[in-house]
């Protein structure tokens, strides 16, 4: 059981929604982590490598500033075994790039542009999660 | 000062991760467990932060380009296509896995976690053995209109 945090969760995603209109307007790029992410590790040219380090260095800050203010971590509860975070993790890797972007660069930032794109694939995601839950959960029973 | 900018955004981002529990996978996995222990939060998430973007995009593109850049970079295709839903399809598969998505991983690294550590490593590992595989399809499609000439 998770603790229902309605009002963090508004306040957080508020956030999360203000970081990518601010990216927009000062850089003019899609706050996606999957784009982020393979731009930084291949970068084109040094130049596009800067702003993503300095993006991602912020994120990273991030934890540190929410400890200094509240006393805790953000809580991290993880309910899923190594092996699975890891086979978890390589098809992540490989459906994003894939799939061209993840739940911040389709889910919130295609969602709200309203790009057909991204609204296909964020119904897509959402619901092959939502089986693959099922099936761990309730039908395998991990 | 644009760097340090651009790092004060990826703060607020973090910041939305850490206070949202988006960044905490128990709270992800129980937002699709409607049949079980089910946690509703995950939808406060997204619905604010898809109405403070929508608002706020309209805004910024009313200008004619970004502060920084000359001009905005946003993603045109319309194309739907088997490789966008496939690979969101996997994308899926992989995240009720392992209850992490990209973005609500980044920023948690800053816990020093070794959990997530290890699924970052998992997460760059797929990146890159993605890019090879589509390296390699793309060298014969490449060549094909070239025979076929």
């Amino acid at each position: 059981m998770t603790e229902f945090t309605p009002w963090a969760s508004l306040f957080g995603g508020l956030l999360i929604g203000l970081a990518s209109v601010l990216l927009m307007a000062f850089q003019g790029r899609i706050l996606g982590a999957t784009g982020i992410l393979a731009g930084l590790i291949s970068p084109a040219s040094s130049g596009d490598w800067a702003w993503r380090a300095a993006l991602v260095a912020g994120m990273i800050t991030a934890p540190a500033i929410y400890l200094a203010f509240t006393g805790a971590w953000p809580q991290i509860e993880k309910p899923v075994s190594t092996p699975m975070l890891v086979i978890g993790g390589i098809i992540v890797g490989l459906g994003v790039t894939y799939g061209s972007g993840c739940t911040s660069g389709h889910g919130v930032c295609g969602v709200s542009r309203l790009s057909v794109r991204s609204i296909v694939a964020t119904l897509t995601f959402m619901a092959t999660t939502a089986v693959t839950v099922y099936v761990i959960r309730h039908v395998i029973g991990a | 000062m644009k760097l340090f900018v651009t790092y004060l955004i990826g703060v607020v981002f973090g910041l939305g991760i850490s206070i949202s529990g988006m960044g905490n996978p128990a709270k992800v996995l129980n937002f699709f467990d409607v049949a079980g222990t089910w946690d509703p939060s995950l939808a406060f998430v997204m619905g604010g932060a898809v109405f403070v973007a929508a608002v706020g995009y309209q805004l910024v593109f009313r200008r004619a380009r970004p502060i920084f850049e000359p001009s905005f970079n946003v993603p045109v295709s319309r194309r739907i296509d088997t490789k966008l839903v496939a690979g969101s399809a996997v994308f899926g598969i992989g995240w009720g896995i392992a209850g992490f998505c990209p973005g609500a991983a980044l920023p948690v690294i800053g816990t020093g976690r070794s959990d997530v550590l290890i699924f970052m490593a998992a997460l760059v590992a797929g990146l890159l053995l993605a890019k090879a595989l589509l390296q390699l399809n793309l060298k014969p499609t490449l060549r094909r209109p070239a025979a076929g000439n």
